[in-house]
């Protein structure tokens, strides 16, 4: 069976990022860029599914600018078979890139389509769901736990009031929550022979889809700040701000 | 131009975020509907249909719809949405679960955790951890839109007098089955709805050490959350992580014990109305953003605070 992995070159995420003066977007010159960490719980969850044999293969894939192939040389180092970059300059919107993924798929017929449950950019959280629709997959979101037996998968769900778990038919999407595992690094020989590994670049024009935008950003803002606050003393002038200063106590 | 509106329930109750989402689909304009799909679901209707401002609820009423699985309920959605120009739900882990699945369907772009409208085709939404506020305009001619919760004031749920009509197109496509849940038991108040929340991060050390922000929660009437930090060392269970991937609260008053305010934390409560920091590292993040702060020894100050409240 073969796992297929779309990732997602993203600021890092210990950049604080600013908004642009002229309020057309987040100001992203000579700012770090990274594997998604959403994405690399993905690629993490998808090597294991190799080490632990019920995985053959493990195909990284992204979309965007010819710089995505840093991400992808990242996730070879950290255990994919191969990647496929889908080049382009233009705007890749959610709805977009699931469709061009529904082509690599339709190529590829994976077992297993493992997603990022988000982005930690555009913060949409919608390509795996996406996706699931455009191939009419069973999906398992938010998951912490995958499990992959008897020709389905089960999956544990992080839900609001707490933890769901669903079974779900082959070939199945899922997308990761924080606690599905925890990355490992890349090494330096993994780094190394990562350059080896076969890389492919197609076009969106190659799988035939159709990517206008079909929503535009007008403008970005600076969220509201807010008012630097005062430290106190001890908590009794705590309570006493909260009661007759905030006025949110009794 | 008539909008539906994705109920939230648990097949008895309808979920008080549905209400939020009513107010930002009074916002678009226009008439809305409100469809409660789930099993013996038939109380969520009636709640559905007292809210104000609602002019039809829509009940399908069948067992692939007991769960809320994304497979079956966005066929369902995707069915009836054919006829309506905006389609809302909450931003919530069920909302997230199956809308984007209906907006492929429908082959529509997805607006996602919108916080205000500003026109029927133009929201605005938290980019970048709320780093930014991305005014976005839709082009499609039908608008998939999830709502955050805290972003609109509740619209009222007495007071509607809608009319119920029974759904019968049932969707099992059969690829996916629920097979059980673990849900956490609290006699305390949801996140998301708390007017008061008490968060613990790292600080706290260990999971038996939220007694203490238990015993505060329980004399403010608050709920308690938890940073990622305290939740991926397993202090606590995920469904009281508070940030960017975790919940989003806005209560009036936030107290923040021993967490030191990464970006991803701040996120997921900078909006509420007043917010509390205590933590002994006067240097912590968290300050920043806080109202009253406290350079404390959190084990020293947290049963100081219990017994003066």
């Amino acid at each position: 069976m073969k796992v297929l992995v779309p990732i997602k070159r993203v600021v890092d995420a210990n950049v604080k990022v600013r908004v642009k003066a002229d309020g057309s977007g987040i100001d992203l010159a000579n700012v770090k860029m990274a594997v998604n960490p959403f994405c690399e719980i993905a690629i993490e969850e998808a090597v294991r599914l190799k080490e632990a044999g019920v995985a053959e293969e493990v195909v990284a894939v992204s979309m965007g600018a010819q710089a995505c192939q840093e991400q992808l040389r990242t996730c070879l180092a950290l255990g994919a078979d191969r990647a496929i970059l889908v080049q382009t300059d233009a705007e890749m919107q959610p709805l977009a890139v699931a469709k061009a993924l529904k082509a690599i798929y339709d190529r590829e017929q994976p077992g297993v389509v493992i997603f990022g449950k988000q982005s930690i950019d555009g913060d949409n959280g919608q390509t795996g769901q996406m996706f699931a629709a455009l191939t009419g997959l069973a999906q398992g979101t938010f998951a912490s736990e995958l499990t992959i037996a008897d020709g389905k998968a089960q999956v544990v769900r992080e839900v609001d009031g707490g933890l769901q778990t669903v079974a779900l038919a082959l070939p199945v999407v899922v997308t990761t929550d924080l606690r599905l595992n925890e990355p490992r690094y890349a090494s330096l020989p993994n780094i190394m022979k990562a350059r080896k590994k076969p890389f492919e670049i197609v076009s969106p024009e190659d799988l035939g889809v159709d990517v206008a935008p079909r929503f535009t950003i007008e403008s970005v803002t600076p969220p509201p700040q807010r008012a630097a606050g005062v430290k106190v003393e001890n908590v009794a002038e705590l309570v006493d701000k909260l009661k007759n200063e905030a006025k949110v106590i009794e | 131009m008539t909008a539906l509106v994705v109920a939230e329930h648990d097949n008895r109750e309808l979920k008080p975020v549905t209400l939020n989402v009513l107010a930002a689909a009074q916002a678009i304009g226009g008439d809305i509907h409100v469809l409660v799909a789930g099993a013996d679901c038939a109380p969520v209707a009636e709640q559905a249909a007292a809210a104000a401002g609602v002019a039809k609820v829509l009940c399908a009423d069948a067992p692939p719809y007991e769960h809320q699985l994304a497979e079956n309920l966005a066929a369902l959605v995707a069915e009836l949405g054919a006829g309506y120009e905006h389609i809302l739900a909450a931003h919530s882990t069920t909302g997230k679960n199956f809308l984007p699945r209906v907006a492929a369907l429908l082959d529509v772009a997805m607006v996602s955790d919108i916080i205000g409208v500003d026109a029927p085709d133009t929201f605005r939404r938290p980019i970048y951890a709320g780093n930014g506020i991305a005014t976005v305009k839709s082009h499609d001619a039908k608008k998939v839109v999830s709502v955050r919760g805290t972003g609109f004031d509740p619209a009222s749920g007495q007071g509607g007098t809608a009319t119920i009509e029974a759904v019968a197109s049932v969707h099992d496509a059969g690829l996916s089955s629920f097979v059980g849940e673990a849900m956490a038991k609290s006699e305390r108040p949801e996140l998301t709805a708390a007017r008061i929340v008490v968060s613990g991060g790292r600080g706290m050390q260990n999971g038996d050490n939220f007694a203490l922000l238990n015993a505060v929660a329980d004399k403010l009437g608050a709920a308690v959350g938890a940073s990622r930090a305290a939740v991926d060392a397993g202090f606590v269970p995920n469904d009281m992580q508070v940030g960017q991937t975790g919940k989003i609260v806005a209560p009036e008053l936030y107290i923040a014990v021993g967490i030191s305010g990464a970006i991803q934390h701040l996120a997921g409560m900078k909006d509420s109305k007043v917010i509390v920091a205590i933590n002994k590292d006067e240097d912590a993040p968290i300050f920043q953003v806080a109202d009253y702060g406290l350079v404390a020894d959190l084990f020293n100050a947290v049963p100081e605070l219990e017994t003066a409240l």
